[in-house]
Formats: C-alpha cells, sequence, structure tokens
C-alpha cells in the first residue's frame, strides 16, 4: 500500500557521495568509512552555507563521536502488544488443571522446555526453541509485579517508564539514554516502526524514529542546487533555535526538525531511491509485515557502525486474544520469532552477537482460564532475554496453576524492575538507582 | 478580544482550518456568534468538486484506503467542520479499527459516530455498545452467558466513560460483563452478519455491580456506567483534552460536569463552553495538528479537493491512518512528532506543493528580498503568523541561497526556486505543525 515516488529520493540522495560496493577505507585518515561518509555529506553542504550552517557538522560530529568510541552494548526491545497468552507460548500441557481451565485452548503437546519439565513450547514458537536450546534464551516464566493492573494502558505504561507510577513521563530506557548518551547523537535510541516508542521517551538527550531505514530522504519540490541544498540545513537551524521552548507542542515540533536531516545523513549509506542497498546476512521471513525486514535494516544500522544504544520495536500482530485465539495466536508466534531466530543469525554472521541483547516483553499474561474461544486479561506473563550473551538460565520458575491469585492469574515469580536493574548495571553499566525508582528489587544473574 | 489570530485557531481545534477569508469572516460574528456557527451549523452539504482518484469515484466500502479518502474528502469539504472534527474525536474515543472489522461495517459505525457528533453521550454510548463494529471489535458477540467475555465491559468503564480504576473493581468489570451478555452475530463466506441481540444468550441472573445488586440488561448497564458518579468529571477532562492542552482547573472542571448533568449529558453545551474558554485562546498553549487535520486544512488553504489515493498512506507514515487506530485507546495525541512523523508531514508538503510548484522557465517569477520572499511563500498557505526565530531561519535560508548566486542567471533564477523552498520549509515549521 505503501509506496514512494522515486524521483524525490534521487532528488535527496544528490548531493551526497557515490556509495559503491567495495569503496576502501579512506587511508590514512584514521576514519572509519562511515564517518568519512558523514564528512562528506557536511562537506557537500558547508560548500553553499559559506560557513553558516553550524548545524549540521554538530550534529555530525555527534555521530563521528559516539562512533569512535569502542563498540558498545545494544539493547533490542520488542514488544508483543496485547498481553501474550504465556500460557500457550510455555504451555503446562500435562497439567490437569491446565486442561480443565482450557478446554478448547489447551495446548496439547509441544518440544519439552528443558529447564522444567511441567512446560512445553508452542509449536509455532520452535526458532525461540531453538535458541533456548543453544543456551541463547533467559526465560522468565512468571514475570510481572505484585497486584499487577488488568488494563493494557496502565500495565504498558509501567514496564515503559520501569516502575509503578502512572505520572512518570520519560521511558526506562530513555532515562539510560540520559545517562550514556550524548545531547547531539539522535541514532542512540531509535524506534524502528516509524513512531517514538515511549521506553525511549528522554528528558535530555534526543533519539529517534525511523519508518525504512533506506528511505528518509527530503526532495523539494520545484528546487534544486543550493535552494534545495539549504533546505535541510534550514529546517534544522529552525528546529534547533526551538529547542528550549517552554511550549510542549512547539518544543516536540522543535525536536523533531532538529534531529530528521541528522538521521538522513547518517542512514544515507543504506539505501538509493527508497531500495535497501544493505544485503541480509541471514533469510528473513518473507511476509507482508514489516517486522522482518525492519529487524534487518537494523541489523544493517549495526553493521554499518551507526552510535546506537537502544532500539525498540512492536512485534507484529495482535496479541489481545480475547476470541479466536487459536486462529490468530499462532501466525503471529511463528512470523515473530522466525523473524527474531533470522536476527540473531544475522548479527552473528556480521560479527555482532557480543553486543546485542534482545528483550521480548508484553504488558501482562492472559487468563488461566479460558472464555470460549479466547483468553482474557492476566496478571504475571512470560518474558524472554534473548542474546550470545544471554545467560541461557531461567529467571523465576513457572508457579503453576494450583495457586492462582484470587483472580485466577498466575502469579508472578520475577519482577520486571529487578531484570531493568540488572540489565541497567549488567549491559549499559550504569547505576540502576539512577534510572529505576526504589530499585530495591533484587536483580537476577542475565549474563554468561 | 476575538481577532483573525483567534479566530483561525478555532477554526483549527474546531475543525480543519480556514479556507481562504474564512478566519476574517468568523471575526465578524464576534467569539460568542462564531462559536455558535460550528456548534449550531445552518447546512451540513459538502460544497466543492466531488472526489476523483484514479480517474473514477472513490469506493469507500470496497477499495483499501479508500475510506480513508471518503472521510477526508468530507472534512475538506463540509460546511460543518464540527460536526466532522466531532466525528473524528468520538472515532478515537470509541477507537475500532479495520484490521477486525470489515470496512463497510466501519463506515456504518462512522455514520453513527457524525448522527450522535454533538448530541447526547448516553445515548452515543448506548448505540456504540450495540454496534455491529464495536461488537465485533470488543468481542460484545463473543459475550454469552456461558462464556463471559470481559473486554467491553473493561474499555467501557476504563477508556470510554469513567477512566482506568476509577471507582470500579476488577469485580464490576465481571459483573458488568455479564450484563452486557447477549449479543450474536452469524458468519458467512462474505463475513459477518445479522447482528443482534437474543436473550437466550443473556444473562439473566442477578449481578452486583457498584454495590447494587439488580437483574441488569445490557442498556441498563451501560446507564450504570454513564450515570456513573465518577462519570462527568472524566467526560469533561477527556472532551477538554481534545481541545485545549492544559487540564481545566478544578473549578472549571466542576462547572463544566455541573453543565453536563443539567443537560442530562447534551456534548453540545460542553463543547460551547470549551470552544469560548480563554484557555483555548492563550497564545503560549498551542496543541500539534493531528496528520488529518492538517492534510485536509492544507487542502482548504490551496482550494484543493481529493484527487490523489497518496493521501491514505501519507497520512498512515504521518501516524493516523483513518479506520485504524493504533489500539482502542485511540491515537496518543502526545506523540504525533518524531524525525520519522516529521518526514512523513514533509511528504504531505511535497504532495501539496509539487502541483502548485513556481516554474520560472514558465513566466513565474520572485523578489530576490528575503523578507519578501518568506511573505511571499506564507501567503501560498494564507500567511499564517510566524514566530520571530522561524521568520529568522526562513530569512536566513532565503540569504544564504541568494548568496550562493555568483552568476547574474543564477540571481535571477535562485528566486523562484527558493520561494518553492520556503513553501516546503513554512509547513513544516514549528509553527505550522501546532496551533
Amino acid at each position: 500500500m505503501k509506496n514512494t515516488c522515486c524521483t524525490e529520493h534521487a532528488r535527496a540522495s544528490a548531493g551526497l557521495p557515490a556509495i559503491e560496493a567495495g569503496m576502501p577505507e579512506p587511508a590514512g585518515t584514521g576514519l572509519s568509512r562511515r564517518s568519512f561518509l558523514l564528512r562528506s555529506a557536511g562537506l557537500g553542504l558547508a560548500v553553499y552555507g559559506a560557513g553558516r550552517i553550524a548545524q549540521l557538522p554538530a550534529f555530525e560530529a555527534g555521530v563521528a563521536h559516539a562512533q569512535a568510541a569502542p563498540a558498545q552494548t545494544v539493547l533490542l526491545s520488542v514488544f508483543l502488544d496485547g498481553g501474550v497468552d504465556n500460557l500457550s507460548l510455555l504451555a503446562p500441557v500435562e497439567d490437569p488443571i491446565y486442561r480443565r481451565l482450557r478446554p478448547n485452548l489447551a495446548i496439547r503437546e509441544g518440544r519439552a522446555f528443558a529447564e522444567d519439565s511441567r512446560l512445553a513450547w508452542h509449536p509455532a514458537a520452535s526458532s525461540l526453541a531453538d535458541l533456548h536450546a543453544e543456551g541463547k534464551v533467559s526465560v522468565l516464566p512468571a514475570v510481572g509485579y505484585t497486584d499487577a493492573d488488568q488494563s493494557h494502558f496502565t500495565s504498558r505504561h509501567f514496564w515503559e517508564v520501569g516502575a509503578l507510577d502512572p505520572h512518570l513521563r520519560t521511558g526506562w530506557l530513555g532515562r539510560v539514554l540520559d545517562r550514556v548518551g550524548s545531547p547531539d547523537n539522535p541514532l542512540q535510541g531509535i524506534s524502528l516502526d516509524g513512531q517514538l516508542a515511549p521506553s525511549l521517551a528522554t528528558a535530555r538527550n534526543p533519539v529517534a524514529a525511523v519508518d525504512k531505514p533506506e528511505d528518509v530522504g527530503f526532495w523539494t519540490p520545484g528546487a534544486w542546487g543550493p535552494a534545495e541544498e539549504l533546505a535541510v540545513p534550514a529546517f534544522t537551524g529552525i528546529g534547533r533555535s526551538l529547542l528550549g521552548s517552554g511550549d510542549p507542542a512547539v518544543a516536540q515540533a522543535a525536536r523533531a526538525a532538529a534531529f530528521a536531516g541528522g538521521v538522513r545523513d547518517a542512514l544515507a549509506p543504506l539505501g538509493i531511491d527508497g531500495k535497501p542497498t544493505y544485503v541480509p546476512a541471514a533469510a528473513y521471513p518473507q511476509d507482508k509485515d514489516p517486522f522482518p525486514r525492519r529487524l534487518a535494516g537494523f541489523a544493517a544500522m549495526l553493521a554499518a557502525g551507526l552510535p546506537i544504544r537502544a532500539a525498540a520495536i512492536r512485534a507484529p500482530g495482535a496479541w489481545d486474544t480475547h476470541a479466536n485465539q487459536a486462529d490468530v495466536l499462532p501466525k503471529n508466534l511463528k512470523l515473530t520469532f522466525d523473524s527474531l531466530l533470522a536476527f540473531q543469525r544475522d548479527i552473528e554472521a556480521r560479527g555482532l552477537a557480543d553486543r546485542v541483547l534482545t528483550l521480548v516483553w508484553s504488558e501482562f499474561g492472559r487468563r488461566a482460564a479460558e472464555n470460549g474461544s479466547g483468553t482474557d486479561h492476566g496478571a504475571a506473563g512470560v518474558g524472554f532475554l534473548v542474546g550470545a550473551r544471554a545467560s541461557g538460565r531461567m529467571i523465576g520458575e513457572f508457579p503453576g496453576l494450583g495457586k492462582l491469585d484470587k483472580e485466577g492469574n498466575l502469579r508472578a515469580t520475577s519482577d520486571f524492575r529487578g531484570l531493568y536493574g540488572a540489565i541497567c548495571g549488567d549491559w549499559f553499566g550504569v547505576d540502576p538507582a539512577a534510572v529505576l525508582p526504589g530499585s530495591g528489587i533484587g536483580k537476577p544473574v542475565i549474563l554468561k | 478580544m476575538f481577532g483573525e489570530e483567534q479566530a483561525t485557531r478555532l477554526l483549527w481545534r474546531a475543525g480543519f482550518g480556514p479556507a481562504p477569508g474564512q478566519a476574517a469572516e468568523l471575526v465578524k460574528l464576534g467569539l460568542h456568534g462564531a462559536v455558535e456557527s460550528l456548534t449550531r451549523p445552518k447546512s451540513k452539504r459538502l460544497v466543492g468538486p466531488n472526489p476523483v482518484v484514479d480517474g473514477g469515484p472513490l469506493a469507500p466500502r470496497d477499495a483499501w484506503g479508500h475510506d480513508h479518502l471518503w472521510w477526508l474528502d468530507r472534512m475538506v469539504r463540509t460546511q460543518a467542520p464540527l460536526v466532522e472534527r466531532m466525528t473524528l474525536v468520538w472515532h478515537d474515543w470509541f477507537a475500532t479499527s479495520k484490521s477486525v472489522v470489515p470496512q463497510k461495517l466501519m463506515l456504518r459505525q462512522n455514520a453513527l459516530l457524525r448522527r450522535h457528533a454533538l448530541g447526547n453521550f448516553e445515548k452515543l454510548a448506548v448505540e456504540v455498545t450495540k454496534d455491529p463494529a464495536m461488537l465485533l471489535w470488543l468481542n460484545g458477540t463473543s459475550n454469552s452467558r456461558w462464556d463471559v467475555n470481559e473486554n467491553y465491559a473493561r474499555e467501557l468503564q476504563e477508556l470510554f466513560c469513567l477512566g482506568a480504576g476509577r471507582g470500579y473493581s476488577e469485580r464490576d468489570v465481571r459483573q458488568l460483563a455479564r450484563a452486557l451478555t447477549g449479543f450474536r452475530n452469524d458468519w458467512t463466506d462474505s463475513g459477518p452478519t445479522r447482528f443482534r441481540f437474543d436473550k437466550k444468550f443473556h444473562d439473566r441472573g442477578a449481578k452486583r455491580i457498584y454495590g447494587r445488586r439488580g437483574k441488569y440488561g445490557w442498556q441498563e448497564a451501560v446507564r450504570l456506567v454513564t450515570r456513573h458518579r465518577r462519570h462527568p468529571e472524566f467526560m469533561v477532562t477527556k472532551l477538554w483534552g481534545y481541545f485545549i492542552p492544559t487540564k481545566p482547573s478544578a473549578k472549571t472542571t466542576k462547572k463544566l460536569a455541573r453543565l453536563y448533568v443539567a443537560s442530562e449529558r447534551d456534548v453540545r453545551p460542553l463543547l460551547e463552553a470549551i470552544l469560548t474558554h480563554p484557555d483555548l485562546y492563550d497564545p503560549a498553549k498551542r496543541m500539534v495538528k493531528p496528520p488529518v487535520v492538517q492534510v485536509a486544512g492544507m487542502l482548504r488553504a490551496v482550494g484543493r479537493g481529493i484527487d490523489t489515493p497518496a493521501w491514505a498512506w501519507l497520512c498512515d507514515s504521518a501516524g493516523q491512518y483513518l479506520f485504524m487506530p493504533p489500539n482502542v485507546s485511540g491515537w496518543d495525541d502526545s506523540r504525533w512528532l518524531d524525525t520519522a512523523t516529521f518526514r512523513a508531514r514533509w511528504q504531505i508538503a511535497q504532495h501539496i506543493c509539487e502541483p502548485a510548484r513556481l516554474d520560472g522557465e514558465k513566466g513565474d517569477t520572485a523578489p530576490s528580498d528575503p523578507a519578501e520572499l518568506v511573505n511571499r511563500a506564507a501567503s501560498f498557505w494564507g500567511s499564517p503568523k510566524l514566530s520571530a526565530p522561524v521568520r529568522a531561519g526562513l530569512e536566513r535560508y532565503a540569504a544564504d541561497t541568494m548568496a550562493t548566486a555568483d552568476k547574474p542567471w543564477k540571481a535571477s533564477s535562485y528566486p523562484v526556486l527558493a520561494e518553492n523552498a520556503l513553501r516546503m520549509l513554512i509547513a513544516t515549521s514549528p509553527e505550522y505543525l501546532t496551533s
């Protein structure tokens, strides 16, 4: 459905240097090719700007500086929006209570979960089972918080902000980026599905959203030469001049304008005319849903050396399976975990696997008893930490269906805030107490 | 004070921006007259050319994306902009999506929302409860006396009428769900059909809701919620939030809630109170224009109708594809703009500017003075007010561009190019993206 006119991208990239396969490293400059390309882009604009467009080189310097630092760890946050049915994904297949509570929807069989013989993997999640067998998945079989809120929006908010605080406006990853990031590198926190993820909302440092990394140009109809080249620096400059606006609406528009041009420059090598110039290093599922393509683009961004620390994306499909669960859930599980397996293979092939950890989460699990064709909102749910450096060991245990809470929901045996605390400390090297309010919650071992 | 600036803001907040000359006309009516012209429109007709896309009329019930174009066309051509704007508010409020619901049922719901646009909220809530699109979307027809499905009961309270955790318990969710049982539909090869209430499927037993016991039916259940003591405050603050970015004071909230209850939950008196409130006209309280509002407003400003299907994917990229809100809580009005959706707004401006672009080779000319260039470019959009930092940035752009004209042919051709680019820069400036 989405298509874009191609001339605009040809025009947008007109001022940028050609990218050719096999282009040598710029010898003797001490710069990586990435930062060389960025400098070239800035230079092309500076010719016309007569030295008056200090804004873009500032951004360029921010990105280049971040790139010059040693390769850093990256967290990818994958959100299963709506509350994934934990009791299907990792199912207590032999439990008679389960079969009684789920006369229509009980999963009958699946590959055994090696860490708890009561549980079996949903057949559609076999890619995740493969990764688990390789020791690359830490499973949280009942993650949540005490007295879970059964509102999608309240519970999701808690997970996004990393606290049971309905009024907090910054995301937990945003607060990490405010500490480990810089004020001129929007790529440090990147939403991969075209709209800012609340977990990445920062108080100070900029973050970016990208729809398609190969498609980021700004074509100006009826303008060419300097009139076109100077347009991006112009909106960048206007944005920068209003970053401090006291009106939140103006400040939001200013932030978007101030950093959109910089994102274009940084991503320019990934596509021409809206077509990707990168080649994935693994086979992704072919699907009309953009999820696998976006993961492939993300792997390419990391391989290009872009200074990314945190990224967020929503998994495909609707997980709020109040009805028709047996039809809907397997498709979504398969596409999600087949894509994540491909992504893992991609970054492994590119030599990036030691730097990347993927967190898979959902705002809650679902009710133990079915409602006929679906399941209503529950409490504790399931989460995963995937990566070459993930400990591969279960965090908390499966509490069983024998002692549900008073509303018939699973009780949590691990707290998402403890998990976040461990990621802050062990993955990002920031003090969890500085990111997570009241973070006295025990932190699990997450890395090998 | 109700001048052109205030009238322009009113038209952006309560409609889809001014057509040329419309703000000046509104000023003549004074604040109250202007607001009444919106809340009591004389005509609901559409004026201007019918939409033509790919050489033919729209097929909103069938063609993917044509539903979006069909509604956008109404926003552009309506003579009752607040009716369309409130229909959009209700679409966001009772957010239903064609990700689950067939397009033709989405259009049927849209007609329902438009019928009640300025009407009575309780009637609207009752009608929405039995609306086929909503029955599918929140599983109303999967909710029976044997298999109670909580989905609608929860959102009716949490999102539509009371607010999360305000005055109800999980027990109330489950009991209310029982009271709402009984709706059914059939399935055919062409989709869902024969939506109906079947009392054999309804749980006729006693329920205990908000501490009261009774054999409540589905309409009584809805009225228990709309007559809950916490509903009026929720109602007025949520409605206020669509028009004014800062919360109403406690005193204003109380006053509006009393007005709402006194009118037996009519929406029009509330709208008149909100649209005449001084907070709406505070220059320091701007709001980001929702993408479809901005697109409709740009088309109105340049006098153009729907002539391309591109508006569907462009609005989608900008984060607002009609009939497909992101989830049941609607669009997040606090996060319209980021680096990706900013680019989508740039592309939207391209699609307005491209066919209207100035061409020096066809005899178009432009002034070379930066300030005059900026004024000329702004007039394309109806000369919106530009703040000092934005104007300074635009004039700097014009001056920088002209400074590169080192040959006479450049000095004569660059102004036209710069004016084209300035139209884009104005349309994507923080000023124009907000109102």
